[in-house]
């Protein structure tokens, strides 16, 4: 059995449990290093061009690292649903505000100037040299 | 057939005991280390009013300012620094703690019939985060002050010389956990000390907002303090996130300041709803009309809160996909609203009305909520929206909101919950005096200003076009008008902890748990686990001459 419950020897004068849920230190070892091994995941994947999926892949990492989080080390895989409800509705809305930024983002994009105006490109060229969008110019920009 | 009983049985009286949670212990550390709900909810309401005193300080200056074109009395520089610290103030250290963390921590644990709430120790870290958020902001002021609006809006933020931008951005990342520990302190304490036979629907309705208010305040605070740390890491490392120079996207940064701020205002007006449902229905003397309909508005207006933040970006560049979207959900926030002031307006009709200081305040919050919410929807809609924008009408229309009916919901509470707090009784007649005036000095601030905004005066400008003037004096004269009513309320309210009357266990005749115990309550809240009834039930209680306040007379067994 990877985990144990407290037994009713631990339980308080009220009935209450003095010590809470245990977890066997393999499972949280595990876990630990199953979050180390997605984070180098996440690093390594930066250098590998994707195109649109290297957000997505860098989200579902992300997704699974508190997944793995919630699960064991804050022990919802073995809470009551009500609670594993209240967790997923939770990430429920930071899928919410996501969405919507992202939509925002895509719909909003055409009418963005690409590139830098003159003086725009000058602070740039002084205090961010190396910033991505300085390499690009827009075509209808003098 | 029913007979009525000949006398009913003996009234029991509950008076003010020598050991309460004001005397329990003695010393400066037996308050700032206390871990009592109660005298922790004291420190809140102490320093939130002080900090009122000082956001409403700067506020005044602001007026004055404004009493003419151009220069009045300080430099366009100094105004924008105190209109940013108005706002700054108001919101982050008055109105978002004011009612959860102030009248709610005394409240909520009593109201449960409970000793504490669920994590005491957590609830006195939150009020010392609190104090520790409020040290950055007297920092930040030293340090040079801010002059960003209190909306941090970037690409200003993130390059303003104003020094005092990244110790008041520390300030709001912990105050925010300041009020993430309140919430989940709330959640888990309503959810774990609910005592036996107060199922969900046998709650008292203020229960039932600060709930709502608490899931908002987990779920969306987060997303304030990591967008904050991000306008702090562009600002000191020059990383471009928000900023397009640096390639960064501005609009995005509205999208997680508004993800927040927008749910921030119903953590404000929530549990602000909440107290008015029980002065309502207390000082009525009547069983709350609809409480399952208010109490599900509160959950849907918390769940509605999290969707329509867009409405604060109509203007900024914003899609008009999502315009539309955010314009349709916006309108929806009217029906759970509506839904409560219809039920309230229920409750008041054939109710046996006792006109006191906080009625009044529930009076005055039907009026000015009704009044901010209808001028929400003209600013909700597209087209209007482009004319009213950044002008003085969306001034006003928060105004009514925040502070019309949230703040002065909070005052009304405060009045209700005065005589349990402190043991005493406040005069009466001031009281209604100094709510009138603040009612009327409300009105002449900020109704003016829908006027002046819909003329087209512009929000946050120092100088302005002479025509625009006398809206101004009128607005500035309110402004005064309500001063001196705060003034005549703090005037009253120390006058009362010095010499007022005792207060008996239950003055209003309420029916929840709270009115049970003596005022102010004993350090363990209740001798004895009281009875779980109605939480809106008032045939029971009756006025008594001789304890000067309403006792609970059962009547006997009826004889079929």
């Amino acid at each position: 059995m990877g985990h144990a419950h407290t037994s009713s020897g631990h339980a308080g004068h009220d009935g209450q449990p003095l010590v809470g849920h245990l977890v066997a230190p393999w499972i949280l070892f595990a876990t630990g290093g199953a979050l180390i091994v997605l984070t180098v995941i996440t690093v390594a994947i930066r250098y590998v061009d994707l195109g649109e999926a290297n957000l997505l892949v860098a989200l579902a990492i992300a997704g699974l690292k508190a997944t793995l989080v919630s699960l064991f080390f804050m022990h919802l895989r073995w809470d009551r649903p009500f609670n594993q409800l209240i967790f997923l509705s939770g990430i429920l809305f930071v899928v919410l505000m996501m969405a919507f930024c992202l939509m925002d983002t895509s719909q909003y994009r055409e009418s963005q100037y690409v590139g830098n105006p003159a003086d725009v490109q000058a602070v740039l060229d002084k205090d961010a040299p190396n910033a991505p969008i300085a390499a690009r110019k827009s075509p209808d920009l003098p | 057939m029913t007979t009525l009983p000949a006398r009913p049985a003996a009234p029991t009286y509950d008076t003010p005991e020598s050991d309460n949670y004001l005397t329990h212990d003695k010393g400066f550390l037996s308050w700032i280390l206390t871990l009592d709900h109660k005298r922790i909810g004291v420190m809140y309401t102490a320093s939130v009013l002080l900090s009122f005193l000082v956001g409403g300080i700067f506020a005044l200056l602001v007026r004055t300012e404004l009493l003419t074109p151009g220069r009045t009395f300080i430099d366009a520089d100094t105004y924008n620094h105190f209109f940013t610290l108005h706002g700054a103030v108001m919101v982050f250290l008055v109105i978002i703690p004011s009612i959860p963390a102030a009248l709610g921590n005394f409240v909520l644990p009593v109201m449960l019939g409970a000793k504490d709430v669920a994590f005491p120790r957590l609830n006195l870290f939150s009020y010392h985060l609190w104090i520790a958020g409020a040290v950055c902001t007297v920092v930040s002021l030293v340090m040079g002050s801010f002059d960003t609006g209190w909306t941090f809006y970037t690409p200003y933020s993130t390059t303003t010389t104003a020094g005092g931008v990244i110790p008041v951005i520390v300030g709001v990342f912990i105050l925010g956990f300041s009020s993430i520990f309140t919430g989940m302190n709330f959640i888990v304490t309503i959810h774990k000390l609910r005592p036996p036979g107060m199922t969900w629907f046998r709650m008292p309705l203020f229960l039932w907002a600060l709930y709502s208010t608490a899931l908002i305040q987990v779920l969306a605070t987060p997303v304030l303090a990591i967008t904050l740390a991000l306008v702090a890491v562009e600002r000191i490392a020059n990383i471009g996130i928000f900023n397009p120079a640096m390639g960064g996207d501005p609009v995005l940064y509205q999208h997680f300041f508004w993800f927040y701020s927008h749910p921030a205002v119903y953590i404000m007006i929530v549990p602000a709803m909440g107290i008015i449902s029980e002065i309502i229905a207390v000082h009525s003397h009547r069983q709350i009309f609809g409480y399952r309909f208010i109490a599900f508005s509160s959950v849907a207006i918390a769940i509605f809160s999290f969707l329509v933040w867009g409405h604060h970006m109509f203007t900024s560049g914003q899609s008009s996909l999502m315009n539309t979207l955010f314009s349709a959900i916006s309108f929806s926030v009217a029906i759970p609203s509506a839904v409560k002031v219809f039920n309230w307006i229920c409750t008041l009709y054939k109710g046996s009305i006792s006109l006191n200081t906080p009625m009044l305040y529930g009076l005055a919050f039907l009026i000015l909520f009704t009044i901010g919410g209808l001028t929400g929807l003209h600013l909700a809609t597209l087209n209007t929206d482009v004319h009213l924008h950044d002008t003085y009408f969306v001034v006003a229309h928060f105004h009514y909101v925040m502070m019309g009916s949230a703040l002065i919901a909070m005052v009304g509470g405060l009045h209700h919950w005065w005589p349990k707090m402190t043991g005493r009784m406040y005069n009466e007649k001031l009281g209604m005096i100094a709510c009138t005036l603040v009612f009327i000095g409300f009105n002449v601030t900020f109704f003016t200003q829908f006027m002046l905004g819909s003329h087209g005066m512009p929000r946050r400008y120092y100088d302005y076009q002479p025509e625009f003037q006398i809206y101004h004096v009128i607005s500035t004269i309110g402004s005064y008008i309500m001063a001196g009513g705060f003034l005549l309320t703090a005037m009253y309210l120390v006058q009362s902890l010095v010499g007022g009357k005792r207060a008996p266990a239950n003055p209003w005749g309420g029916a929840t748990l709270e009115w049970e115990c003596a005022s102010p309550p004993p350090y363990y809240n209740f001798h004895e686990a009281p009875k779980v009834g109605d939480p809106y039930d008032f045939s029971n209680l009756h006025w008594d001459e001789r304890g000067e306040g309403y006792v609970t007379v059962k009547p006997p067994a009826a004889k079929a």
